[in-house]
């Protein structure tokens, strides 16, 4: 499955590795676990990945993918 | 009362609350609004990857002509991630604010004071406005100052501990010494340790704890407004000074009795 054209690539996303289809946008992963992109932010490999580009912004191989949100705390 | 005011920011009320440890988001806006606080802090952490899309989002229960949101970077262990955070919740929408949390170690929860400094340089130097978290020691407090801290935060006692203000004669110097707000954060278990922050000259008080664990949280947040409110005049208009001997009010002269 992995690295085949057309196949998936690993990621780490929020802490899993997890496959998704190559050639994936980060839009693409954010659509798949959040309702409103307005409500989070992303990382991708430590460097912030702004809102609008989250179309543009295609994933590779290894990559350490971060979706954050806000929570209750002090 | 004349407002709290912190870089850009103008607030009517001297409280700041936290968002965690309510039973559920009801509860912890009308807390919010019982206390008459315009300023509440939250956290970041990752999203469910399962479940994300069927919770509430802690956003949909903030009204933020109301409230100015404080995203705070607790839960980092070093000034890199501290960093991260705040560039998030930038990236988030929140503005330039942040509540700049370096924590040394899982056990005492007590400030890294050296990576809040340098964290603290870093962020001002890109646009944030810092409220700095750290120990109660006024040396740290006017080195964060230096750095281009907006506010300065000490402690009155480590983290959820309810103890109050365990250095009153700490935080006077640092009052005294500071150019910069300084908001007693942390340690505050009731409304009174919110009054004796107020009138050591403090700017404000953010507290957490003291109001989500109380058995009844709205009527705690009540007392934590009038608290905040007491104390603030009682320093606004200076205490007597202390005295060994008694003293009596009423006059020696013209007494009729014995």
């Amino acid at each position: 499955m992995r690295g085949g054209l057309g196949g998936s690539i690993r990621v780490k996303l929020n802490g899993e590795e997890t496959d998704v289809e190559r050639g994936s946008t980060i839009g693409e992963i954010v659509d798949r676990v959040v309702r409103d992109r307005s409500r989070i932010a992303v990382e991708r490999n430590r460097e912030i990945v702004p809102r609008a580009s989250y179309d543009a912004a295609p994933v590779a191989e290894g990559d350490v993918i971060e979706v954050v949100s806000l929570v209750g705390g002090g | 009362m004349e407002p709290l005011r912190i870089g850009k920011g103008t607030f009517a009320s001297r409280l700041i609350l936290g968002s965690g440890k309510y039973k559920d988001y009801d509860q912890m806006v009308a807390c919010w609004e019982a206390s008459g606080t315009e300023c509440v802090t939250v956290a970041l952490r990752r999203v469910d990857l399962k479940h994300e899309k069927e919770q509430k989002n802690l956003l949909d229960f903030v009204d933020r002509k109301r409230f100015t949101i404080l995203p705070n970077t607790a839960g980092c262990f070093n000034a890199g991630d501290a960093l991260r955070t705040a560039r998030l919740a930038r990236e988030l929408g929140l503005g330039e604010l942040v509540k700049l949390e370096v924590i040394a170690d899982e056990e005492t929860l007590l400030p890294h004071t050296a990576a809040t400094i340098d964290a603290t340089r870093i962020l001002a130097r890109e646009g944030f406005s810092v409220w700095a978290y750290t120990n109660d020691d006024p040396v740290a407090a006017r080195a964060l100052e230096e750095a281009g801290a907006a506010a300065v935060m000490p402690l009155g006692a480590p983290i959820g501990s309810g103890l109050g203000i365990l250095n009153p004669r700490n935080i006077a110097t640092i009052v005294h010494r500071a150019k910069v707000p300084i908001i007693v954060d942390a340690g505050v278990g009731t409304a009174s340790d919110v009054t004796v922050a107020m009138e050591l000259g403090v700017d404000g008080v953010l507290l957490n704890t003291g109001i989500a664990k109380a058995k009844d949280p709205v009527a705690m947040a009540r007392a934590m407004k009038h608290a905040c409110e007491a104390g603030r005049l009682a320093f606004l208009a200076g205490r007597m000074p202390k005295r060994e001997a008694a003293a009596p009010s009423s006059p020696r002269e013209g007494r009729f009795t014995g």
